[in-house]
């Protein structure tokens, strides 16, 4: 019995491991590049223009855990997350929201109609701080604290998310 | 009450497989002449079973039951019939009885056209297929259920992607389907072998025609699926290296390496163990494209609905497939005694040159495609290995495949005279060159690459065709009756090698020498692209069966003559919501003109964003490919393959 | 009529983010241009994650390669380009693979795999040869010899 006659199986077998591991991974999903950095320069006006809404030292002067929550009234997803974020607003927790390349009546009516969970709102009209940020997944929910990104989250917040992957973050950045 | 039947035929079939697989093989060890009587029967009821249930889904699809979950989620009212019928193969779970389906098929032919293999062998593949089904029925049964009830049931479906809602899509499936899985004969041939522990001429003789068939239906399928993403997505690109595609093409250069080992194991006597390798491995590789796509290992356009409990399930079974029959010819490869000597230049060895690069190219091919996979896994980087990578791995790979595939036809058994070969084709290199150099010229020069691809295409056609007609001995008298007379396996070579030498130059013009137009078009207005001039005329709102759209037309002029109306339409489909764009393509001898039309300026509704691509020589990509289908099928029509007219010898 | 069913039509295409558009303003210079395909072409779009950034119909497709363009102007080299995107996406977002100490075998995979391949059939060919050329016994020696003999010399 030839032993490289064994070759063939014995890559299939390392294949297979590989792919029993790969059915626990999620291939779309794209982890921040800035866990533990500090967020980026911006500057975003209010919805509707005009004054600016906020700015990078706005979240640093934050004390404690901010939530910061990319959305827009054209996104699908975001609807589904939206009662959550109330939710969120109820038990304390304080989240800003970015209007992502939305019209400023769209995005009013938006809050207005599902109820608005944001500590203050501010308009991303290019979508370029979302770029800054990362974002590329609508909604996106990051987690800050003393003007460092501690996580981020692509695609809707729900509860059972909220649980199994902010609370362990939150719990030891409160710490 | 249909679907109901329905599930009760798969249960049938499912249970049939289990005898097909069991008692034949316990009788055959034993010599028990009526348990492996239970083989032919049951394999013909097998698929009969299977038969019904797919009908019973397809009926399900047709009156629009929607209280049948599959039929729910992905059907409509609205939808044209067609595609109501197509949807029955079109999602996950239709899909993986469609796969039941085939496989059945085949076994049922396998069982009819194979009763004058020896007897244990025709039990023994019968066998080992059977057993391939059930892990299918038990997948359906267990996770998959096609014929799921829900309820309260909507009076409305979900509806079909509006991408998917197309001939060529709708039939891209099937084709594949007949492909993969007509790979599965070759391993049951391969794996009762390895159990027999016995390859011969006989052997090899019999797997031809099957190879040969699911290498056409593969080819077929692969490439209606690239020209639908041509002229459906918009921007005329046919390959992406997408993990699916790359798990159809796999298979395919497996396949392709088998067909042409296995000449040499009928010829030679030789080359056995490579060529039972490579027949496991193909379908090795037609399972683990479907557990690919099922799965949620990677991204993918094609991807079904995602499901980790499934993905476990497949895993498990391509475990045991696979991973058993690697383990049965790592025990009884050394049963199969080496046969005729070569020497270092000859058919043979140019043989398993071919051999080797195609299946080093196919596990390139794979280890770019789940890299990103093993990468996360030992470090949970993310990482992308995308065209760039494929492209020039591939390639490069192919360059010298190409080169060799013009010596081959004309080496000899046994030892050949390479640079007696080289120098018959003197005048053949001196007219690529200049094909070359007078193309590369014309198109306007560019990159190197461009003109080594352009130079392998004019060395593989003028090659091809230059052994072609020292065979025929085209300058002698009686040609004619010599090409009449040529046996048709050979003619299915050659047009196999000029069709693929076609497509290649098809390739490198439409890749390196395109062009592109994008801008804003008011009425009247005109954009001049490769000679052509394209005016827009008119735009119109039209209602479709399940969509509304915006079609616009282009009048399109060829110095100062008018040559056709092209109109191309932008559609909004309803159910689900989502846009589509139906580019209008030209298509020439020289190369296709595709005009896209997109948004209206949102202040000016007059004008309108417009692209337009010159692909030159597309068409050569599509004609070469037809041709070197028509080369397999020229082939398996030689009488020399009838399996039944075959007494085996021994 | 017909004017009513576009407007309506592009009502409800207008909330979609997927519609095809024209492109943003090209670079005036050729080259630069060029150059901006090319580093665009190796950039993997988030959204629609089996595309170039060139393909893509995506809004975050066009907004990247506006900002491409944007880099190209203030002077960037490829790799700075480049460089910018993988800062804010990860490795993830190139379509080509770095050539770094664990992509090196992916790279080399084809080299290596063919050296493998090469070694394996020339190592069989020289076995079988060795294999069905056993060298003659004596006897078989002996019986060579004595009928060499017989036929003398012709």
């Amino acid at each position: 019995m030839k032993l490289k006659a064994f070759f063939p199986f014995l890559i299939f077998c390392v294949i297979s491991i590989a792919l029993y591991v790969g059915l626990s991974l999620n291939p779309g999903e794209i982890p921040s590049e800035f866990i533990d950095d500090p967020i980026p320069e911006f500057s975003l006006p209010v919805v509707g223009g005009g004054e600016v809404g906020l700015t990078t030292a706005d979240l640093k002067n934050e004390e404690g855990v901010v939530l910061v929550n990319f959305f827009a009234s054209w996104c699908a997803p975001c609807y589904v997350e939206h009662p959550f974020l109330m939710e969120l607003q109820k038990r304390g927790y304080k989240i800003y929201g970015v209007a992502y390349k939305d019209k400023a009546h769209a995005t009013n009516r938006f809050l207005k109609e599902q109820g608005n969970p944001y500590f203050d709102t501010a308009a991303d009209n290019d979508g370029r701080v979302a770029i800054e940020w990362g974002v590329y997944g609508f909604p996106e929910t990051f987690i800050i604290k003393d003007g460092v990104i501690r996580h981020k989250h692509a695609g809707p917040i729900m509860e059972m998310q909220f649980e199994d992957e902010f609370m362990p973050i939150l719990e030891s950045i409160s710490k | 009450m249909i679907a109901e039947l329905g599930h009760f035929a798969l249960i049938l079939a499912c249970s049939l497989s289990v005898i097909q697989g069991v008692f034949p093989l316990y009788g055959s060890i034993n010599g028990n002449g009526r348990m492996m009587a239970i083989s032919l029967p049951a394999a013909y009821g097998q698929f009969l079973f299977v038969s019904f249930a797919f009908a019973a889904l397809m009926y399900s699809f047709i009156v629009s039951d929607f209280s049948v979950a599959n039929v729910a989620t992905n059907s409509h009212t609205l939808k044209p019939m067609l595609y109501k019928v197509s949807a029955t193969w079109g999602n996950h779970e239709g899909s993986i009885l469609f796969w039941a389906l085939i496989l059945a098929l085949f076994g049922a032919m396998v069982a009819f056209f194979g009763r004058n293999l020896p007897r244990k062998f025709h039990v023994t593949v019968l066998s080992v297929q059977a057993f391939v089904g059930l892990g299918f029925y038990l997948f359906l049964l267990l996770t998959s259920n096609p014929f799921e009830r829900i309820f309260p049931f909507p009076n409305e479906g979900n509806g079909l992607n509006p991408l998917l809602q197309d001939p060529g899509l709708a039939f891209h499936p099937p084709l594949l389907y007949l492909g993969y899985v007509g790979l599965s004969v070759t391993f049951s041939f391969a794996v009762a072998a390895l159990i027999e522990g016995r390859v011969d001429a006989a052997w090899a003789r019999w797997v031809r025609p099957w190879t040969l068939l699911a290498w056409c239906f593969l080819t077929t399928g692969l490439t209606l699926g690239s020209w639908w993403a041509y002229y459906e997505l918009g921007w005329g690109g046919w390959w992406f290296w997408d993990p699916v595609e790359n798990a159809a093409f796999m298979p395919w250069l497996v396949a392709t390496g088998l067909l042409h080992s296995a000449i040499v194991v009928e010829k030679r006597d030789t080359l056995k163990a490579w060529t039972i390798l490579l027949a496991i491995i193909a379908f090795s590789f037609s399972l683990l494209g479907t557990f690919i796509v099922r799965s949620g290992v990677l991204t993918s356009v094609h991807a079904f609905a995602t499901d980790p409990e499934r993905g476990v399930f497949i895993l498990l079974f391509l475990f045991l497939v696979i991973g058993g029959s690697l383990f049965l010819f790592a025990l009884r490869a050394d049963k199969l005694q080496p046969g005729g000597l070569f020497a270092p230049i000859s058919r043979e060895s140019m043989l398993i040159i071919n051999n080797l690069l195609l299946s080093v190219s196919a596990l390139v091919v794979m280890f770019g495609t789940l890299y990103p996979l093993l990468r996360d896994a030992l470090t949970g980087e993310k990482i992308t290995v995308g065209p760039p990578f494929f492209n020039m791995a591939f390639g490069s790979l192919m360059i010298p495949l190409i080169i060799v595939m013009a010596l081959g036809p004309m080496a000899n058994w046994k030892r050949a005279d390479l640079m007696g070969i080289l120098s018959r084709l003197k005048f053949m290199m001196v007219v690529s060159l200049m094909a070359t150099l007078a193309f590369y010229y014309m198109a306007g020069g560019g990159a190197i690459m461009a003109a080594v691809w352009l130079g392998l295409g004019m060395w593989l056609l003028f090659s091809t065709l230059y052994e072609w007609s020292e065979r025929i001995k085209l300058f002698k008298g009686g040609a004619l009756k010599r090409i009449l007379r040529q046996p048709r396996a050979s003619m299915g070579m050659t047009f196999g090698h000029l069709g693929l030498a076609i497509a290649v130059l098809g390739m490198a013009a439409t890749s390196y020498w395109d062009s592109e137009y994008q801008g804003i078009m008011g009425y009247g207005d005109k954009a001049t692209i490769a000679g052509y001039e394209v005016t827009l005329n008119s735009t119109d709102g039209i209602i479709g069966p399940n969509y509304t759209a915006v079609r616009a037309s282009f009048d399109v002029n060829k110095d100062g003559q008018k040559v056709t109306t092209l109109e191309p339409e932008a559609r909004v489909y309803m159910t689900p919501p989502m846009p589509t764009t139906e580019a209008a393509i030209l298509s020439t001898f020289l190369g296709d003109l595709f005009v896209v039309i997109g948004e209206a300026n949102s202040e000016n509704y007059d004008l309108w964003a417009v692209r337009l691509y010159f692909k030159p020589l597309q068409a050569w990509l599509w004609t070469g490919v037809a041709i070197m289908v028509l080369g397999g099928f020229i082939s398996l029509s030689d009488r020399r393959f009838r399996t039944g007219t075959i007494k085996g010898k021994k | 009529m017909n004017k009513i069913m576009i407007v309506i039509f592009w009502l409800l295409m207008g909330t979609s983010a997927f519609a095809v558009g024209v492109d943003e303003k090209r670079l005036s210079d050729p080259a630069e241009e060029a150059r901006a395909q090319e580093i665009m072409k190796q950039l993997r779009c988030l959204v629609c994650q089996n595309q170039s950034i060139v393909d893509s119909d995506a809004g975050l497709a066009k907004d990247i390669r506006i900002i491409v363009r944007e880099r190209i102007l203030a002077g960037d080299t490829d790799q700075q380009v480049l460089t910018f995107m993988t800062e804010r996406y990860g490795d993830w977002v190139l379509l080509k693979p770095h050539f770094d100490g664990a992509t090196i075998i992916l790279w080399l995979s084809p080299l290596l795999l063919l050296g493998v391949g090469f070694i394996i059939i020339i190592r069989n060919q020289r076995n079988r040869k060795m294999a069905t050329s056993a060298p003659l016994s004596d006897e078989e020696q002996k019986r060579i010899a004595q009928l060499l003999n017989e036929n003398g010399d012709n």
